[in-house]
Order: structure tokens, then C-alpha cells, then sequence
């Protein structure tokens, strides 16, 4: 494992795809990890009291799942020194075996003389995108 | 607007510092399902230069969560937490969170606005280490929705 080249990276470049299956228990143990237990995220009554069609994920799961992305790709995850999302859409999980399914993409949209590049993310769940103005800033060697 | 502006400019220092600890990390880490071992082998993070294991990017929310807490739930504030939903965040990091940090959050509140119906909090979360170093700034726009007509 080590930090990706600059020199082999080019704009344009796509990183690969990650899928990544959410459950109800997967919702439970970001929950507890992350000290958010906003129980809209694990209580049908709660989420159907706040308006929601079913409970729905974390946005912060979801942030941290597009992040992995560019973790993996970066091979140092100190590299990532920079991410933003916006949470467009909610990430419905509902209560069975199949959960929610997420696909994450992303393309390397900026590189800069100083070896940093510009990662855009796309995140997409039942067809419709998630997450916009996802990037992340990688520092490469 | 539900909210009062009068807390735009208010900061709010963390109640004690926080401990960055190994089996936190490995417990966030797989909480969303990374098996990098730079999260969970001190060797492998050594080989990357650091000094210990280190923290995904997003575990800094952990931190900001916490900072959040005593101004999310100030009864002068009038924030709703059940129709609270996150808007948008961002992470800028200065250097990898790491196990033995010993850090410091204050929370800063930097914007009330109203758009469509809704009230937007944006808050900053400022993370130092114990020499007062900038570790980490996440900012977070917060969303709470109209009551319903």
C-alpha cells in the first residue's frame, strides 16, 4: 500500500465503480461508531413522524461510503485532504434482507502543478443521484 | 424563521478534549466497511509515514457531533431536532487524525438563513490538537424542514 503517483494520474481518469448494499444492522452500527442516533435512521415510527417514506441512512454514511472511494484509489488515506458533499436525496434502507443498494463513481476532474487533483463523485440509489457537488481534494506524490 | 439569529457569531468550546484511541478507529472504520489497513495496522500506517493508525476522513464528524450537541439542543435556539436534516458537509484537513491525538472542537455558528420555508444553520467545527495545531475544520449546513402546512 502506498500513495498514488501524480504522473500516473490524468484528468479524465475514472476511478473504479464501488457498490455498496445498506441494511437496517449496517444503519445500526454507523449509528453507535458515529454517535449519531437520530432515530430516524433506525425507528419506522420516528422516520414516518418526520415525514419520510421509511427509515433513511445516515447522510453521514453515505458521505463516509463516497469518501472510501477515493481512500482506496488514493492508497493513503491521509492523502484526502479535502471533501465536501451536498445531500440531495434521501437514502431510503427499508426493513428486509435487500436493504438499499448505493453505486459510487467518480472521475479525476482537476490536477495541479502541486500534485493535488480533484476527485468529482457521483452517488446513486434507486436510480436517482443522492449526493451533488461531491469532491474530494487528493494529494498525491 | 424558527431559529434566532441573535446565536450567529456565538462559539462554543468543547466540554474536555477527546481521546483518539485504536479501537475507535477500527470500530468506524468498520462501520463503513473499509478494510484498509492504514485504519487498523500500526505498521502498515508507519509504512505511510505516520505515527499510529489513522482516522478515514469522515471520522471527524464524531468531534463535530459532539461540539454540535449543547447548541442544537439550547432551548433559545428553537430548533426542532425532529425535523433536522443534514444539508451539506465538508472536511478540510490539515493532517490525518491519529491514534494517541489528544484533541480540542469548539463550535463556531456561522450562518441562519431562511430559504423556501426552511431554516439553514451553518455551523464550523474548529479541531486543534493539545498545542492548539489545526487538525481539522468540518463544516456543516443543517436543514430544518417547515412544520407542515
Amino acid at each position: 500500500m502506498s500513495r498514488r503517483r501524480c504522473a500516473e494520474v490524468a484528468e479524465g481518469d475514472e476511478l473504479p465503480t464501488l457498490r455498496v448494499r445498506l441494511t437496517r444492522a449496517d444503519l445500526v452500527r454507523y449509528a453507535g461508531a458515529s454517535g449519531d442516533f437520530n432515530p430516524i435512521h433506525w425507528s419506522d415510527r420516528a422516520a414516518r413522524d418526520a415525514g419520510l417514506p421509511d427509515v433513511i441512512a445516515h447522510g453521514m454514511l453515505t458521505m463516509a461510503l463516497a469518501t472510501r472511494l477515493v481512500t482506496t484509489w488514493a492508497g493513503d488515506p491521509g492523502a484526502v485532504v479535502d471533501c465536501a458533499v451536498r445531500f440531495t436525496r434521501p437514502v431510503v434502507v427499508p426493513d428486509d434482507t435487500g436493504g438499499a443498494l448505493i453505486e459510487f463513481s467518480g472521475k479525476v476532474t482537476k490536477r495541479r502543478d502541486d500534485r493535488t487533483v480533484v476527485v468529482a463523485i457521483t452517488a446513486r440509489a434507486a436510480g436517482q443521484t443522492v449526493l451533488s457537488q461531491a469532491t474530494a481534494t487528493v494529494e498525491l506524490h | 424563521m424558527v431559529l434566532d439569529p441573535a446565536f450567529v457569531g456565538r462559539c462554543y468550546p468543547g466540554a474536555g478534549t477527546y481521546q483518539v484511541g485504536r479501537e475507535k478507529i477500527r470500530e468506524f472504520a468498520d462501520a463503513i466497511g473499509d478494510g484498509n489497513p492504514a485504519y487498523r495496522n500500526p505498521q502498515a500506517a508507519q509504512a505511510l509515514g505516520y505515527a499510529d493508525v489513522i482516522a478515514p476522513p469522515t471520522f471527524a464528524i464524531i468531534l463535530a457531533l459532539r461540539a454540535q450537541e449543547k447548541l442544537i439542543h439550547d432551548p433559545q435556539l428553537g430548533l426542532d431536532y425532529s425535523r433536522l436534516v443534514h444539508g451539506s458537509q465538508s472536511f478540510t484537513h490539515h493532517r490525518p487524525i491519529t491514534a494517541g491525538d489528544e484533541l480540542a472542537a469548539t463550535l463556531h455558528v456561522e450562518s441562519i438563513r431562511a430559504m423556501a420555508g426552511n431554516d439553514m444553520l451553518t455551523v464550523r467545527c474548529e479541531i486543534t490538537d493539545c498545542a492548539g495545531a489545526p487538525v481539522t475544520t468540518a463544516r456543516s449546513m443543517l436543514v430544518i424542514r417547515a412544520a407542515d402546512a
